[in-house]
């Protein structure tokens, strides 16, 4: 019983500590880093109550594509929360 | 002084968490009382096993019981990967290569990818084959493919997936699927109810139509997510 405590707040701290490392990160490509780590956490958590189901499916979906998927747009948009790139501006009326 | 104010949270936070985990028991059903036979939990588990001769419940619920959803979930995802490909595809000029990945990743990626991306593969389809026997089913075996395409992609900088090929695949396990569903109208029967015969407990060859539906989605669901792969790692911004 002790031992479950333990081993379930650890993991609800680190799924906590990871969430709010990503909302405060201005590093995107860290932040995205950050949410697949809950992912990971949550599936060990899906496995330990007995969900094996969703367990597979968050370790595929939730800790490979969309990080990865994440990370190609980062690739294609700007990495920093607070940078806007010159070349990728919007034309305000240019060509009116 | 905001740092402070982090950690209390966490601290406050996690102790709730931690409290209320302690408090559910481990290891004993949670779907109600499963002796109580007008729940519908309790129906499900009940009679899945003897009707369906399906070992894996949550599978015989999700495609037999729940069929139609598990169709609406699938278009879902065919709507969200066709409306993706239709705003980034762009068809290639004569002798264009416009591939994200500039530089080639290292020797050690490129081999330990080429060993293990059949085993994935086979993975993936050992998981929506035996989706009613074991945990796991079609969205799962065909998320784990796609991700062993992910690898290959991540390796190798000129690995391209046919489109056509994705289309027709992705196109055929939709029809599949689907007339799967008027079977069960042509005979009689509601859409995509179980006409097929149940087989034995634990074979593989076994639940009626669950294992076809199952290969079908798992077909759709990895030909659906390596294309959103392939179009995303195609699309380069226009400089």
């Amino acid at each position: 019983m002790v031992f479950n405590v333990i081993f379930f707040s650890l993991l609800a701290i680190i799924i906590l500590a990871a969430a709010i490392y990503a909302v405060v990160q201005k590093d995107l490509l860290y932040a995205v880093i950050a949410t697949g780590v809950i992912s990971l956490v949550l599936s060990i958590y899906f496995f330990i109550m007995q969900a094996p189901d969703v367990a597979l499916t968050e370790a595929a979906i939730g800790i490979a594509l969309t990080t990865i998927i994440f990370v190609i747009t980062i690739r294609n948009t700007s990495r920093r929360e607070d940078e806007i790139p010159v070349d990728k501006e919007p034309d305000r009326g240019d060509e009116k | 002084m905001k740092k402070a104010f982090i950690i209390l949270l966490l601290v406050v936070v996690g102790w709730v968490l931690a409290d209320t985990f302690s408090q559910i028991t481990f290891g004993e059903s949670r779907l109600g009382d499963v002796k109580q036979p007008e729940t519908v939990g309790a129906y499900y588990l009940n009679n899945t096993v003897e009707k369906l001769s399906v070992a894996n419940v949550i599978t015989a619920i999700v495609v037999n019981y729940r069929g139609f959803d598990t169709l609406g979930e699938v278009t879902v995802l065919f709507l969200a990967a066709s409306g993706l490909a239709s705003i980034l595809y762009r068809r290639k000029e004569k002798g264009e290569h416009d591939v994200m990945i500039l530089k080639n990743s290292s020797q050690l990626l490129q081999t330990g990818a080429k060993l293990i991306f059949p085993a994935i593969l086979v993975l993936g389809a050992y998981v929506f084959i035996h989706g009613h026997l074991t945990p796991g089913g079609g969205f799962q075996g065909g998320a784990i493919i796609a991700s062993g395409f992910l690898l290959m992609f991540m390796a190798y900088k000129d690995y391209h997936v046919s489109h056509n090929v994705l289309t027709w695949v992705e196109s055929v396990a939709g029809i599949v699927f689907v007339s799967v569903g008027i079977w069960g109208l042509i005979s009689g029967a509601t859409f995509l109810e179980n006409v097929l015969g149940t087989g034995t407990l634990n074979d593989l060859i076994s639940g009626g139509v669950i294992p076809l539906i199952y290969i079908a989605v798992g077909f759709k669901v990895a030909a659906e997510l390596t294309g959103v792969l392939e179009t995303l790692l195609n699309f380069k911004t226009e400089k």
